[in-house]
Formats: C-alpha cells, structure tokens, sequence
C-alpha cells in the first residue's frame, strides 16, 4: 500500500428546501430577527458605475416559474475588481462595494430582481480581458445541489464574442442563454434573464 | 518516441532553468460529484422537473471562481448565533436545549477561518416559522429557527438553539423529514458555496428519508450525521452535537497575503 494522502471529503449538499427563507432572508419567511440583513441590493450611494436592475425568472422542465428559488451574485465593481485579496488586478477596488448580493423569488409570480451596478470586464490570469459578468449560484427545493451560471450583457456584443468562457461552449446557439437583455423603463436601466432549468431552452450551468 | 524513451531523457536537454515547482493557480480542488447527490434523483420528487438535463460545463476556476464575499463582525448581532434568545419574547423556547458546533475545514484538513456560516430549522414541533408552512404543529412564540455565525481563526464556530422535530412532508403520502438543521457555508471563493443539512445520530427516520438517501455515497451521508458530543454538552443545561463541514480544497498560489490556500 502507498502513503495514504489523508485528503478530506467535502460535505455533500442537501437541498435548501421550501423554507430557505428562514435563514437567509427572514423577512421573506414572515419575520423580522437579525439587527442586519442581506439583501438584494448592491449598491450604496457611493457606489460608481452605471446602475441597473438585474430582473428574471428561473423556470422548471415545464415552463413553470419557481416561486421558492433563492438567487445570490457575486460580481466585480464597475472598474472590473472584485472586493477579494485573491483579485491581485490593479483596478480601483471600492471597499464599499462587496459585490455580492441574494434574492427569493416572489412568491406569486417568480419574479427575482437585483439592484447593482453593471461589472467592469476583469482580465484573467492569461491577462486576456473577460466580458463583464455576473456570477449566479441557485438554490431550491428539487436542486440537490446548487447551481452555478452567469449572466453577461446584451450590449456588450463584441466582448461577448471573444470571452473565453462564453466561447467554451460548443454549441453558439446556447451562449444566447446567458445573456440578459438590456431595456429601459421609466429611465431606469433594466437587464432581463430568464434561466430554464430544462428543455430545449436549457441554460448553460457550469461545473466550477 | 515511445513515452519511456521520453521519460529516460536528460530533462536539461529541453529545459535550460532549473526545474521549480510549477505555481498554483488558486483554483479549488475538482468537485468530486460522486459523493454528492445528483440533480435529478427521482425518488426526490420535486428535483424531477428542477434538475438540468444537459452536462454541466466545467471551467477552470478564473478569478470569479476563486474569489467570493467576505463577511465580518460587522455584518452580525450580538445573539445571532444563540437561537433560544434571539426570538424569545416572554421566555425560552420549548424543546431540548441543544449546542451544535464544529469547525469548518477544506479538503486539505485546514481550518477555514472567518467564513459566514448561517443555520436555520423547524422548532421542537417539527414546525417553520415560514408563512407558507402549514404543518399543525404550533409555531413557538419564543422561537425564531434561524442564527449565523463566523468561524474563528481555527475555523470553529458554534451556536445554541432546541433541538428541532421531524415533520410530514409531501412526497410520498408518509414522508417525514428527520429531525435537522439546515447549513449554508461560503468559504473564500464563490466556487466553495454550499448549502447542506445536518442530522442528529440515531435517528431513526435517517435511513427513510428521500432527500438524504438521494446520496449515493454511504460515508457521504454518515458525515451529514452529528454525532452526540456529551464532553461539549453543559451540565444541567444543554447537550451537544459536533458537525464538522468540510469545503473544497484549494491550489496554493504565488500570490501574498493569501486568506487562503498556503
């Protein structure tokens, strides 16, 4: 027998189940408890870059919007530095800014929105530029283990066409699952998604 | 070339700089997914229509990857991780008083230091305080059901709270839950976040239950057990449970002043 590598394990998943609420975000569940609260909403009045509102629904195998999904993103600031020391880039980073938020859908039509900033391309390790994105994690009763995906911008043809993971994915038909649609509403910047679980429409999730 | 030709070759012949070892990339360990449940895992009803059917597609972790929120003190109350006092309004909640506590780990055995761990359950009763739980167990007035805390230094966090009940649920027509607490975990980048569910040893709704046996691997589900911790348990006063998480491991890299990783 060789040397044992004595690695541990990770815990497996469970699914977050119907009740999420309760722990994450209380004031969906019916209460109030924590003095602080996570919300999701990104921005302070501090915070530079354009400001938007991230809108969408996930939808299961039938069509059917979930109405008990919990969403959170992780993103850059608008400068493309994420508020992390493991992101050693020299853009400005924004104490104030942490760039991470989470979301319940509501519970009548699904609908999950986000108020944040648009990102900033980041530069990866090969210094090549990646196209600004957001970074999704999904969790809910029926998804045993968290999903990971992104969400990239409407308007950002070009950097969309040479990012290096939107370019990882063999078929181009399915790249169009992660971008969000830019439109305005009464002045306001608005990036809609829609995220399919299933189907023929299946968004493209990742194996980070 | 056959490849042992290769092997036997003077290795200076092709590479003129001393060999050093080649730099980590930071990016976690692989997910191994066998040890986790699958998405679609029909005994588990609801996951039937909310599993993704094509094949996830793996990146190599990027800096969106390896980087994640950071939470500080800052960030909680002073009884967040007490759950018999957080919601009390005229006394304590009903139910055994219970401590749970552990250490959050990585793959390579190393603590994971002030990371945000939140936590959230059913009451004695096996009822949520949730606005769409209609169990006919009766809500606790005393009782919230959630807390959060960051671990230390050492990766070691703990809280106190009653211990919860099981409860029906509707899958099959007598499904119950075991009696659990619910986990969430970040670790330091957006690739460790984990959501899990902690159960208490020697339940006997363990081996019954259709969301844990959804979990392919034996050993995998056993360390979703807390074992009864009497050495940590307060005398005449509360017992304990021990649940340790592990997150995945991580690549060192060349960078300093790392959080995590060497």
């Amino acid at each position: 027998m060789p040397q044992p590598l004595n690695y541990l394990k990770e815990t497996a998943s469970q699914t977050a189940g119907p009740y999420v609420h309760i722990g994450l975000i209380p004031a969906m569940a019916g209460f109030d408890i924590f003095e602080k609260n996570f919300s999701n909403v990104l921005v302070t009045p501090n915070t530079k870059g354009e400001r938007i509102t991230l809108e969408g629904r996930v939808l299961d195998g039938a069509g059917s919007p979930l109405r008990d999904v919990l969403l959170e993103i992780w993103q850059a600031n608008a400068a493309g530095r994420y508020n992390h020391p493991a992101d050693r880039s020299v853009a400005a980073l924004e104490q104030e800014f942490r760039g991470w938020g989470r979301a319940g859908s509501d519970f009548d039509s699904g609908l999950v929105t986000f108020e944040t900033i648009k990102p900033g391309a980041i530069t990866d390790k090969t210094g090549r530029k990646c196209a600004p994105h957001v970074n999704v994690w999904i969790v809910a009763r029926g998804i045993n283990i968290g999903l990971n995906t992104r969400l990239y911008f409407s308007d950002e043809e070009a950097a969309n066409a040479a990012d290096p993971v939107l370019n990882l994915i063999e078929q181009p038909a399915r790249r169009s699952t992660l971008i969000a649609k830019r439109s305005e509403r009464a002045g306001k910047v608005v990036y809609s998604f829609t995220i399919n679980l299933q189907g023929p429409e299946e968004t493209v999730f990742f194996d980070v | 070339m056959n490849a042992q030709a290769t092997a036997l070759q003077d290795p200076r012949l092709n590479r003129p700089d001393p060999f050093t070892p080649p730099l980590g990339d930071g990016g976690f360990f692989q997910r191994d997914r066998s040890i986790h449940p699958p998405a679609h895992a029909p005994g588990y009803k609801s996951s039937v229509l909310r599993s993704p059917r094509q094949a996830l597609l793996s990146l190599e972790n990027s800096v969106s990857e390896i980087t994640g929120p950071v939470f500080g003190h800052n960030d909680l109350g002073p009884l967040d991780n007490d759950l018999i006092r957080n919601y009390a309004k005229d006394g304590d909640p009903v139910g055994e008083r219970i401590i749970v506590h552990g250490r959050v780990l990585d793959e390579t055995g190393r603590g994971v230091p002030n990371t945000l761990v939140e936590f959230w359950q059913a009451n004695a009763g096996g009822r949520y305080r949730h606005k769409k739980d209609t169990y006919l167990a009766p809500v606790d007035p005393n009782f919230g059901g959630c807390g959060r805390a960051l671990t230390d230094d050492t990766g070691y966090y703990y809280f106190r709270t009653v211990k919860p009940g099981p409860y029906p649920w509707r899958n099959y027509v007598n499904s119950w839950r075991p009696a659990h607490i619910h986990f969430s975990v970040f670790g330091s980048g957006f690739a460790q976040r984990l959501i899990t569910q902690m159960y208490f040893e020697g339940d006997p709704l363990i081996p019954v239950c259709p969301i844990l046996t959804t979990i392919p691997d034996k050993d995998a589900l056993d360390r979703l057990v807390a074992p009864l911790d009497l050495n940590a348990s307060t005398p005449f006063d509360s017992l304990a449970y021990r649940f340790d998480i592990v997150l995945r491991g991580q690549r060192s890299t060349y960078f300093e002043n790392r959080t995590a990783g060497n």
